[in-house]
């Protein structure tokens, strides 16, 4: 890998992370489960009538979303860091926040992907039309990216601390607030009809290329401090 | 004379200490000047709401205080990573709490006068909701600096949560603001300060000088405990407290 260059090491990442990923199935589909079944507790509790599942949905899948990919962030660094080839990536001459962008992406693609593919299956158990499933799954394929690039600084400044896994929800959650806005926002737009939903999938675009540059900076500036 | 020489924490500490009865003194004066001027000698003028407005006197000035004070908690952090200073970690360390308090006050006293002037406790007004999350953040630097059981590691990872925190504020001040981006500009016209009366405005300045006098007062006397917790093994330390080793 020394004598690679960055985007070969990036891929050489994704693959291992990828096949990894595929050789422990059940860990992939715990937070997809988590997602289903959180957003199908909520017909149960409140009742399933049509219209107001039709306005809470959109917020509902959101906060679901966010609380899956928040589960999920657990799996981005620890097995890496207890069996040590997190230190080997440390010294390794390509940049460290270019590895964490490879690592984040092969996150995303086991977790984030497979949950937006999964999203309509779950807007129908809210009544919600065609058109707003579209929206939805752009929304949260612009938005979920962000989710795992943000939470992965959280995870980097938790590593190997004692009860990581609710300090990192409280450090994260509030910081996912703008996507979960205007994520919902863009949803509950196209359900109600009474606005575009273009202004709020820019808005999520605009956030997903913001932390697509300085969140990998972070959470390598973040990786160096807890490995010492 | 030589600033620098203060960023010891050997040479600050004495110095902290003789300057906190000033702070001290100085935040009662002007607190109960603050709050005699904006209780009994200002008019009564939103007369729908009574009486019940004064407590802006407290809750603007807690609620200006909990966000200059995340701003200085960054600053001190980030000098901390810059300088690699270890009496910068510690005042960021030290102004945590104090925040946080000034957020709690900002929000205990927005809740009574939602009570009073909307007739609900709890409204989710866009600017008492960026004051819960802001509180939120402050109470994640402090779980996050106490998790961590190495001080080494722990400033630096609480100092780089709270950077990442300030490049997020905005976005979520202006995510709750304006949850539908195509028509925020008009709610910002409504709070001017120019619409506030001369005598108001006065009284409100010198509560926010005694709360800033107060932040200063507290926030020392917690820097010199962190100092004596942190440098306990020192020379110094054992000297000032009289025992083992000199």
């Amino acid at each position: 890998m020394s004598t690679s260059s960055s985007p070969q090491a990036i891929l050489v990442l994704l693959r291992r992370d990828l096949t990894l990923a595929f050789r422990h199935r059940s860990e992939m589909f715990t937070p997809l489960f988590f997602f289903i079944l959180v957003t199908a507790l909520f017909p149960m509790s409140i009742g399933a009538e049509q219209s107001l599942l039709q306005s809470i949905g959109p917020g509902v899948i959101w906060v679901a979303a966010l609380l899956a990919a928040l589960l999920s962030l657990e799996s981005l660094l620890r097995s890496d860091y207890e069996d040590g080839s997190l230190e080997q990536m440390l010294l390794t001459p390509q940049p460290l926040s270019l590895l964490v962008l490879g690592k984040v992406l092969a996150h995303w693609l086991r977790t984030g992907l497979p949950l937006v593919l999964l999203a309509p299956l779950v807007g129908f158990q809210y009544y919600l039309a065609g058109d707003t499933l579209v929206t939805m799954m752009l929304a949260l394929l612009l938005g979920t990216p962000v989710l795992s690039l943000l939470g992965a600084i959280g995870a980097a400044l938790t590593l190997g601390v004692r009860g990581g896994g609710m300090l990192l929800s409280l450090l994260i959650l509030p910081l996912y607030i703008p996507i979960l806005v205007y994520g919902a926002g863009a949803v509950a737009a196209s359900a109600t009809q009474t606005l575009p939903a273009q202004p709020f999938l820019l808005l999520l675009g605009a956030f997903l290329i913001l932390a697509m540059v300085l969140t990998p900076v972070a959470t390598a500036a973040a990786l160096r401090i807890s490995l010492g | 004379m030589n600033w620098f020489r203060y960023a010891s924490p050997v040479e600050f500490y004495p110095l902290a200490g003789r300057m906190v009865p000033w702070f001290a003194v100085a935040a009662a004066l002007s607190t109960v000047v603050g709050l005699y001027w904006g209780f009994f000698q200002t008019p009564d003028i939103l007369s729908q709401q009574k009486e019940y407005y004064r407590i802006i006197f407290v809750h603007v000035p807690a609620a200006w205080m909990s966000m200059w004070l995340y701003l200085v908690l960054v600053g001190w952090a980030v000098l901390g990573l810059i300088y690699n200073t270890r009496l910068s970690f510690m005042m960021a360390a030290a102004v945590a709490p104090t925040g946080a308090l000034f957020t709690g006050i900002a929000l205990l006293t927005g809740v009574l006068w939602g009570k009073t002037s909307w007739g609900t406790w709890w409204d989710w007004d866009p600017r008492l909701t960026s004051e819960l999350i802001l509180f939120f953040i402050y109470a994640g630097y402090m779980a996050l600096q106490s998790a961590i059981e190495d001080s080494y590691r722990a400033d630096r990872a609480s100092a780089l949560l709270a950077i990442v925190g300030l490049f997020c504020i905005p976005l979520i001040y202006w995510s709750i603001n304006c949850p539908d981006p195509t028509q925020c500009a008009a709610l910002h016209a409504r709070s001017s300060m120019s619409a506030i009366e001369t005598n108001i405005l006065a009284a409100m300045w010198t509560m926010v000088f005694a709360f800033w006098m107060y932040s200063f007062a507290v926030i020392f006397v917690r820097v010199r405990n962190i100092i004596l917790e942190r440098e306990r093994n020192s020379t110094w330390v054992s000297r000032l407290i009289g025992g083992g080793p000199s």
